[in-house]
């Protein structure tokens, strides 16, 4: 499917949304405003979980604290909804950037209980505050006016929910093909890649958390002027798992996905309301969510990646065009070959009692492959961990290019310009290689969640992709630039892996044992590949166990044991030394 | 507030945390055993309760219907898979577990209601009938994705939570039970009231707590789930099986549960889905434990019970608020303390 296929479907479906209350009854109007309201929040979910991982049970509570606030404000102090609006949506982003602040930092399961704890605290809030009436709710709220037309009919709300749902939907979208939606489709999976690549994942993840509470809010205002009361129990912890249950029965991950999700579960809702009666009689009520709990069940059990996921796979793929030349993203200037890049003074890391580096010194000038080699446990990978920033050294110092990075995070290190790969090879298996790469240059570019969803960050992304696009030509991998990642032979993903850290423009390109677990032949082009990136005055420093590669490779070869360096020097000079033989080989005696 | 005053929220906040520590400790067992945060748990301590009520009153519990449904269920999938894989002599073994001793329970329970038990009975059976629950639902709905994420684990926890609410309203009705007291006895200590019902409370939960340690370290079975909990595949390797491991620990479970519904329906009356809050306060104290040690769980949900009974002193409408919002820092705090290790976290 080409765009301008989507884009007819899209206008379509517009067009279906904008003629339906002609066609449709009173109760299915009714049904279908509280679809859009549903959906609202399921997108809002759909990026939070779908996209970043972040599963969140509380939504139901900022969808509360929404609806009371515009309920308080109009219902019980007279405002205008307008005002409403604004209450809800501030009083609702600011607890939610509160309470995002403080928990995330947190890690998978325990993330999403304190979601459990707060959305239960705050839904027994709403019963409990004097002058929100109690568990009796809010009633006689007032309806949305726009000029001095009122809402009061379900046909004339229905076009401000549909507007305002197909706006988040536009916005998603355009959310996600963008810098920032690669970052937060990267979150996933750890932070180790996320922060390497120089994202700050903590920002990253708050903004998404606080984008998700505002669509809850909008939802919110949306609800309680729809119904025109509030009462305590459409907000409560039940609630907050159905969002749930329709962010991921759509399809995770998938704005539009979170739309069917909504409908299907409000449909299936009304329609499970029709049918329990029959059965069950007068516990129909708790029977729904007995029903419905136990479809959700065996939704998670054998089909997790929902509906829309599903349906895409039977449409025809679209073709991938290598990305047009674009302006290329700025350049760092290149330090003369020769001049000293990193220096490591006298680094030490303890792990309590265990000193992984002790006292290691050595440089590395500009232009130069150094190879850092000793045995196993000899402590090299705490030393590439010092030097990129996901240690910190216990004491010594390690300058880079003039500034002391000693201290620094790893995404301080990345925006420095040190690119590192992964020993296990660490990249995102569902997104395209060309993304993948693309992520490298994320710390060069800079458009921000605003100008990515209003799509003005074109030129910049265009340079981006091209960039991508230009990295996995010189590596040779540009013929695999739309497949997926995760389906790269283990040799072509370390290529990846470089093609992405040159993506970020590096000073200084630090590998970790690139060639573990590559074919002989997969090694010499890794070789070549490492040669070509020399003569282009890159600066490497190559943590690797295989003597043949070093040897052939490298200029000079720091070589550590037991966390100490025993000795420095040429490959030939190193490769005679005694002690260097002794560390391998045992005492020669 | 005086001394006296504080010292009755203290004696009412150590019997709450006693309640909390059996389910939290049952809770804890689960977890490090299948990975499943099991929310469902308060449900089975509350169902306990309201069964008890009904063979006080000599009715037929709502729970004998839910065992059989559940059993036969759960047969059903394990002889299909059975089947499926060409295990046609494990059948009748399958059947056994899955359908027979429920079965055999289930018709204990009825006959026994013919009769005038004395309490100790009534409770015996309650316990009983409740016990195949967990076992069971873990086989229908925890076993087919016993190696998905943690995460996902937990969202068809909640979700089996609100269908067990619901399922327990149906069976039990909306009315709230609270059966006779276990004991009248009272004692004076300081001028202070104590009754024995707090102190029975206090002594169980101590004892299954010991209990617990002992048949972790001194039994072969403790072994292997403690093994299964460390470590699954090696466990595997090891000739012990994740499935029987699993199965041991929600039986282990549902029996702390049971007792706790037992001990806490003579002093709170107990609705179909009173067990939602006891399980998350109990759980709550579970993560002050870190959701490992057993010592430090009990330490944990004690703390939870003394912090709602002074919570509910300052204000009772705002003390699940208080509890809940507590979670928040502790989380924190457990988040600072453990280093989660990047290979766990799957995409």
């Amino acid at each position: 499917m080409s765009p301008n296929h989507i884009r007819a479907a899209g206008v379509a479906a517009a067009l279906l949304l904008l003629a339906a209350p002609y066609a449709l009854n009173s109760f299915s109007i009714t049904l279908m405003n509280y679809i859009g309201v549903y959906a609202l929040v399921a997108i809002g979910l759909a990026l939070l979980t779908g996209v970043s991982g972040i599963v969140s049970f509380g939504q139901a509570a900022f969808v509360g604290i929404a609806a009371y606030a515009t309920a308080w404000a109009t219902a019980v102090n007279d405002y205008s909804p307008w005002i409403g609006l604004l209450l809800a949506i501030a009083l609702t982003c600011s607890i939610a950037a509160f309470l995002g602040l403080v928990t995330l930092k947190l890690q998978g399961h325990f993330l999403s209980l304190s979601t459990l704890a707060w959305g239960l605290a705050i839904a027994f809030l709403f019963g409990n505050i004097d002058g929100l009436g109690h568990f009796n709710g809010i009633a006689n709220i007032p309806p949305i006016a726009i000029g001095p037309f009122e809402l009061l009919s379900g046909t004339q709300i229905y076009y401000l929910i549909w507007v305002i749902v197909i706006a988040a939907l536009v916005l998603a979208y355009n959310l996600l093909d963008s810098r920032v939606g690669r970052a937060m489709r990267t979150l996933r999976g750890g932070n180790l890649l996320v922060e390497s690549l120089g994202v700050d994942a903590f920002r990253i993840k708050l903004a998404v958390f606080v984008i998700a509470a505002l669509l809850a809010a909008i939802s919110g205002w949306l609800y309680a002027h729809l119904g025109r009361f509030v009462s305590p129990t459409p907000f409560e912890a039940k609630m907050g798992i159905e969002y749930l249950m329709m962010a991921m029965i759509g399809g995770s991950g998938s704005p539009i996905g979170a739309v069917v999700g909504a409908a299907l579960i409000t449909l299936l809702k009304d329609y499970v309301q029709d049918i329990l009666p029959l059965i069950a009689g007068g516990a129909s009520g708790q029977l729904e969510i007995v029903a419905f709990s136990f479809l959700f069940i065996l939704f998670l059990q054998n089909a997790r990646n929902g509906i829309v996921p599903y349906v895409t796979r039977f449409l025809p793929k679209s073709a991938e065009a290598p990305p047009a030349p674009a302006t290329p993203l700025p350049r760092r200037q290149q330090p003369a070959p020769g001049t000293p890049l990193l220096e490591v003074q006298d680094a030490e890391k303890r792990f309590q009692g265990l000193i992984a580096v002790n006292k290691v010194n050595f440089e590395i000038r500009a232009g130069e492959i150094v190879g850092l080699i000793g045995p196993n446990g000899a402590g090299k990978s705490t030393m590439f961990n010092l030097i990129t920033g996901a240690l910190r050294a216990t004491s010594g110092q390690i300058r880079f290019a003039g500034l002391d990075v000693t201290r620094s995070a790893q995404r301080e290190a990345s925006r420095a310009g040190i690119a590192r790969t992964f020993q296990h090879v660490k990249l995102r298996p569902r997104m395209s290689v060309l993304d993948n790469v693309a992520l490298g240059a994320y710390q060069r570019t800079g458009a921000s969640f605003l100008s990515s969803a209003l799509r003005l960050d074109r030129a910049e992304e265009a340079s981006a992709r091209y960039e991508a696009w230009q990295q996995l030509e010189r590596v040779g991998l540009a013929d695999k630039a739309f497949e997926q990642a995760g389906n790269l032979a283990l040799g072509q993903q370390r290529v990846l892996e470089i093609a992405r850290a040159l993506a970020s423009d590096p000073v200084l390109l630090v590998l970790d044992e690139p060639a573990a677990g590559l074919r002989r032949q997969e090694k010499i082009a890794l070789a070549e590949l490492l040669r070509s990136l020399r003569a282009q005055h890159l600066t490497i420093l190559l943590v690797e166990h295989d003597m043949e590669l070093v040897m052939n490779l490298v200029d000079r070869i720091v070589v550590m044991d037991f966390g100490t360096k025993i000795c420095e020097g040429l490959p030939a000079d190193v490769r005679n030394d005694p002690r260097v033989q002794e560390a391998y080989l045992g005492g020669v005696s | 507030m005086t001394l006296e005053i504080a010292a009755i929220l203290g004696i009412d906040g150590v019997a709450n945390g006693a309640i909390y520590i059996l389910v939290a400790i049952g809770l804890v067992l689960i977890f490090t055993v299948t990975r499943v945060i099991f929310v469902p748990f308060g449900d089975i301590a509350a169902f306990t309760a309201l069964t008890l009520a009904a063979l006080e009153n000599r009715q037929v519990p709502g729970t004998i219907s839910l065992v059989i449904a559940l059993a036969v269920i759960a047969a059903l999938i394990e002889v299909v898979s059975l089947v499926r894989r060409g295990d046609l002599h494990a059948v009748p073994r399958a059947l056994l577990f899955y359908l027979g001793l429920p079965l055999l329970v289930v018709a204990l329970v009825r006959f026994g209601i013919g009769f005038e038990l004395p309490m100790a009975a009534r409770i015996a059976l309650a316990i009983l009938l409740v016990l195949p629950i967990a076992p069971l639902l873990d086989r229908i709905i925890f076993r087919p994705i016993a190696d998905a994420s943690v995460l996902l684990l937990l969202i068809v926890s909640v979700s089996l939570h609100f269908a067990l609410s619901g399922l327990g309203l149906l069976f039990f009705g909306p009315e709230g039970v609270r059966t006779q007291p276990l004991t009248e006895a009272a004692f004076d200590v300081a001028g202070i009231l104590i009754s024995g019902q707090t102190i029975l409370i206090v002594v169980t939960s101590v004892i299954f707590s010991i209990g617990l340690y002992l048949f972790f370290d001194y039994t072969l079975t403790g072994k292997a789930l403690h093994a299964t909990a460390v470590n699954r595949t090696g466990a595997r390797l090891m000739g012990i099986r994740p499935a029987r491991s699993g199965a041991i620990a929600y039986i282990l479970g549902s029996l702390m549960a049971g007792t706790s519904g037992v001990l806490i329906a003579p002093v709170n009356t107990i609705f179909y889905d009173s067990g939602f809050l006891l399980g998350l306060k109990a759980f709550v104290g579970a993560i002050i434990g870190g959701l490992v040690g057993y010592p430090s769980t009990a330490l944990g949900a004690l703390f939870v019970g003394l912090l709602e009974s002074f919570a509910s002193f300052q204000s009772s409408a705002l003390k699940e608020v208080i509890v809940f919002s507590l979670l928040i820092p502790i989380l924190i705090w457990r988040s600072l303390a453990s280093t989660h290790s990047e290979e766990d976290i799957e995409e």
